[in-house]
């Protein structure tokens, strides 16, 4: 079993050790392989490991440390990238039988960023098939466990990257977030997970699922972290026409600054409808801890925000289905072996290489493109989807961050909502309005709950503002352990 | 509530190109009923005269120079193929076949 308690590898200072020579990227990445020996077959977090390849990059990185020679900003630390992410050389599978054999042939812009901040990637990370649930129950290669108690699960549909985080078996992970698949599992366990503003990150070599809402972020058990990740991996590249052409971003220098006369937006409505009573206590912990360093907390209205997971639910499939017509048994991926057309090789190999969630989203997406209901159910869903960021844009007129939940409840038990698609969407509530209005969004661990699961909660910003939202994160993480705070 | 029926579940499924089983048209059939019952709010929303937004940030015409650059080799391209020859990737033959 573990000797580690969960998310005890902060990356600030394992840097500042790796610096002065108290611990060698080696030792590090050593101490990664042998929490993955002891606890993955239990856990599931990883579906493929390096760790042949990082033991000799992270003795690479000492060798270059001894000889004096410069080192990008992530040296030595060891990093876990989600398996719908291309890293040349290594298998990528998405978690679908679809992509089981898929070696890819080519680096994601942000595994070329890792590679040139000298991290160390030591696996590609379990996920919901195609990064479609929030759960991570939904993968062909079975389910990911929360290091908090294998009885739950971690959250989805990056769920391998924060149980590899939170079980210390990485010390930073990349996940991808189209609905809340970086900060859902962030609040399950116990992470700071960021969904940058919406093309910060170049998504070249993520595998798209919708493409308007898709974007690549990090996991971390400090707000250090993550802020030391998202300057590694953000920047403009040509090869994704959506990359905004702003330069890295500058983020780890000014964090320690708290924002004076921060304004709070914060909405009462929302969160007493359909919230557990231990999200609730967590989040008005957050509220007080704010008050107490002298923010001013604003009510404010999101009036289309009840409208969300709806709007979500016909943009998010739509996209999916004209994305994952790609998988056509030809190119790539899974072959049907009988066949008497063409046709039948399409809908065969598809059928047998998609899982049902999969399957149901496309047809979703497909339905609701169809001709006769593309204006009734895509048009109007664009339409709410302007009123939602509008709604924002109101509101960041009087506040400089929203706060509120990250889910309805802390991480719920495997096979819970597993039977019921609608319940589970609906667990995305607080998330998905991040990713229709492309608003950069933290999720923060803020405490534990009666059954010692994390709690964590929200902070939304501006476009563009993750510093401003990253060094309020770090004004509650400051304040002390949050692992204390019982709720 | 929306209903559908397993003819439209089908209809669906071909146009999507996958082959489902009964069991498959069935639960299909009803978890996608549900879910666009509950898509269906959005009519409660009035929506006159507001523009769809089909993206978060206002980038159009994102162009590149006209040049040749860098791309992934045939060997590459053709790396992870079901069925190749080596230049081309391999079909089964359509002239034959229903459509």
């Amino acid at each position: 079993m573990s000797k580690t308690s969960p998310c005890e590898r902060l990356v600030r200072s394992l840097l500042e050790r790796l610096q002065s020579g108290d611990l060698s990227a080696t030792r590090l990445t050593e101490e990664c392989l042998s929490e993955i020996k002891a606890n993955n077959e239990a856990l599931n977090v990883f579906v493929s490991l390096q760790e042949e390849s990082a033991l000799r990059q992270a003795e690479a990185i000492d060798q270059r440390r001894a000889r004096g020679e410069s080192l990008g900003p992530l040296a030595g630390i060891p990093v876990a990238v989600k398996d719908n992410i291309c890293q040349s050389g290594q298998k990528m599978t998405c978690s679908s039988r679809m992509l089981e054999n898929f070696v890819s042939p080519y680096d994601a812009h942000v595994v070329e960023k890792l590679y040139a901040a000298d991290a160390v990637i030591v696996g590609k990370t379990n996920l919901d098939e195609f990064a479609m649930g929030s759960s991570t129950e939904n993968s062909y290669f079975g389910m990911t466990r929360n290091p908090w108690n294998p009885e739950y699960v971690p959250g989805g549909s990056s769920g391998g990257s924060a149980s590899a985080v939170a079980s210390n078996m990485a010390a930073l992970a990349l996940g991808s977030d189209t609905g809340g698949s970086i900060r859902q599992p962030a609040s399950f366990c116990g992470l700071v997970g960021l969904k940058p503003t919406y093309g910060r990150v170049s998504r070249y070599g993520l595998v798209a699922f919708a493409s308007s809402l898709d974007q690549i972020g990090p996991f971390s058990s400090d707000v250090y972290g993550a802020a030391a990740m998202m300057e590694a991996i953000s920047g403009h590249d040509e090869r994704d026409s959506t990359s905004l052409p702003y330069p890295p971003l500058d983020l780890t220098k000014d964090l320690d600054q708290p924002i004076s006369g921060l304004k709070i937006g914060f909405i009462e409505e929302l969160m007493e409808k359909s919230v557990d009573r231990d999200v609730v206590a967590g989040v008005r912990h957050a509220i007080d801890v704010y008050r107490q360093l002298g923010a001013e907390i604003v009510p404010i209205s999101l009036k289309h925000a009840e409208y969300a997971v709806a709007t979500y639910y016909i943009i998010a499939p739509s996209e999916a289905s004209s994305n994952l017509s790609r998988f056509d048994g030809i190119h790539y991926g899974h072959r049907a072996k009988e066949f008497s057309s063409l046709t039948e090789m399409y809908s065969r190999s598809r059928g047998e290489g998609f899982g049902p969630e999969v399957k149901r989203r496309i047809m979703l997406g497909t339905y609701a493109l169809s001709s006769g209901y593309y204006d009734a159910y895509y048009n109007k869903a664009l339409k709410v989807r302007r009123l939602i960021r509008q709604d924002y844009d109101e509101a960041f007129q009087n506040v400089d961050v929203v706060l509120g939940p990250v889910t309805p409840s802390a991480a719920f038990k495997k096979g819970e909502h597993s039977k019921d698609p609608l319940t589970m969407y609906l667990s995305d509530l607080f998330t998905i309005s991040a990713n229709l209005t492309g608003l950069p969004a933290v999720s923060v661990p803020c405490g534990l709950n009666g059954q010692g699961m994390p709690l964590g909660f929200q902070l939304t910003g501006k476009a563009l503002e993750e510093s401003t939202v990253l060094r309020i994160a770090r004004m509650f993480e400051s304040q002390g352990d949050w692992k204390v705070n019982r709720f | 509530m929306s209903e559908l029926t397993s003819a439209q579940i089908e209809h669906v499924a071909r146009l999507a190109r996958i082959e489902i089983s009964n069991e498959e048209v069935a639960a299909l059939r009803d978890s996608m009923g549900h879910i666009l019952t509950y898509i269906e709010r959005l009519n409660e929303v009035d929506t006159e005269g507001v523009e769809p937004m089909v993206h978060a940030i206002d980038l159009s015409n994102v162009f590149r120079e006209d040049v040749v650059a860098p791309s992934l080799s045939r060997d590459a391209a053709l790396s992870n193929a079901p069925s190749s020859d080596g230049r081309y990737f391999l079909v089964p033959a359509i002239l034959d076949g229903d459509q």
